[in-house]
């Protein structure tokens, strides 16, 4: 159970970041995660009166507040049509709508959970995090870093020509995922980021060129190929460790051949 | 510490523990629609409305909808009987325990997408759990009122 001596609703960025020096304190997100698990607050710090539950359109980027829903993620038009609807499709399936209406962005990103849908999608737009004292960190470097008392405090997506295409596979609806699979192109990058397998999710490139060609159900084929040959997945109740080798090699595939479609649909014009 | 909310329209102001749960607050308020079905917050037993938008009560502090607007299935009696009668139709309400929280986020729906395709319900409500039946009932029951509704020419 999830005991709480104080409840503070932060009245600045610098005060929960100060009172988030304290071990035993927490920031709370959408507490869904934080519930979960047997532990004694300090004082929970409570960012919802500091305006971070919006997105705020720049002329260059996304800036999608700490406190922003993964709902409001998912019903965001601007950002689902930039990402063929993939940051919608990377959401939807986690709980139910009420989970979604309460689950915050900054929650699922700053926990790097070993079973996050939003952690794989965002790497794979190539976003970033805002931290109060580090600033902007690329979604792939804060993916690697240890856990430090820093605030989240946005996190940033980059407006830019990009295919994006997102799988997941579950044993049943609503569940954690088995593996997480985000596959995208952006100005000619093409990256595979593979999460829930089960650590933190890992972005991988084409190293070996196998896409420079493009995208043919051949080369897909050989992507996947490659892709299962290296990624380190791991065993826990819901899936094998060689389970998810398989699933890696057969989304990474299946997903590369969504943005192939998306060549073909969103570009002929 | 004080707290100050308006509970299916009335306004109740109250000391509260900081880690007190909506969820006890609203059954301490003599709201026992509002049910604690599963622990891990993946049941959706417990869901209400805070400022009208779907939320499920065990994982929400009471602390953080001080000055807001809850609902429960209390203060909806109307529109759950209107509806509800057409899941009971259907034979789809067996125990009857997860009806409360299916409903409350059926209304949410309805409000959100007054006319949704048959994937779009089956999504939207993916987040309520039942142990009796396979959901195929409920579905019927929606599909029945909300072609009901159109008959009638009304919105929900």
């Amino acid at each position: 159970m999830l005991t709480i001596n104080q409840y503070v609703k932060a009245e600045s960025l610098q005060q929960a970041y100060e009172l988030n020096q304290k071990k035993n304190n927490v920031i709370l997100g959408g507490m869904l995660w934080l519930k979960m698990q047997k532990k004694s607050v300090g004082t929970a710090i409570d960012l919802s009166n500091l305006g971070l539950d919006t997105i705020e359109e720049t002329e260059d980027s996304y800036l999608i507040g700490a406190m922003v829903t993964l709902r409001t993620l998912e019903l965001h038009k601007g950002i689902n049509s930039m990402t063929n609807n993939a940051v919608s499709e990377s959401v939807k399936h986690i709980v139910g709508v009420q989970f979604r209406n309460l689950a915050t962005i900054g929650g699922s990103i700053f926990g790097r959970y070993g079973f996050s849908d939003v952690l794989t999608i965002f790497m794979a737009l190539d976003a970033s995090v805002e931290l109060y004292q580090k600033g902007i960190v690329s979604m792939e470097e804060f993916s690697k870093m240890p856990y430090d008392n820093d605030l989240l405090v946005r996190v940033i997506i980059k407006k830019q020509k990009m295919k994006v295409a997102y799988l997941s596979q579950r044993n049943t609806n609503t569940d954690f995922p088995v593996l997480t699979c985000a596959v995208s192109n952006i100005e000619g990058t093409y990256r595979c980021v593979i999460g829930a397998r089960p650590k933190r999710a890992v972005c991988l490139y084409d190293s070996n060129g196998i896409l420079k060609d493009g995208i043919t159900q051949e080369s897909a084929e050989k992507f996947g190929e490659f892709m299962k040959g290296q990624i380190i997945t791991g065993s826990n109740m819901r899936g094998s460790e060689e389970y998810r080798k398989i699933l890696s090699g057969v989304l990474s595939k299946r997903a590369l051949l969504k943005l192939k479609d998306y060549e073909v649909t969103s570009y002929a014009d | 510490m004080q707290i100050k909310l308006w509970l299916n329209g009335k306004m109740v102001t109250e000391d509260v523990a900081a880690d007190m749960l909506l969820i006890d607050f609203l059954r301490a308020h003599g709201c026992f629609s509002v049910k604690r079905g599963c622990e891990t917050a993946n049941c959706g037993l417990c869901t209400v409305f805070v400022e009208d938008k779907p939320v499920l009560s065990c994982s929400m502090l009471v602390a953080r909808v001080d000055g807001k607007k809850i609902t429960t299935l209390e203060g909806l009696q109307e529109e759950a009987e209107d509806f509800g009668a057409f899941i009971a139709d259907q034979g789809a309400e067996q125990c009857g325990f997860c009806n409360p929280g299916l409903i409350m986020n059926a209304i949410a729906m309805f409000r959100e997408n007054p006319n949704p395709t048959d994937e779009e319900i089956i999504q939207y409500l993916a987040g309520n759990l039942c142990r009796c039946s396979g959901y195929e009932g409920q579905l019927r029951g929606i599909k029945a009122f909300l072609s009901f509704k159109k008959e009638k020419g009304g919105v929900c």
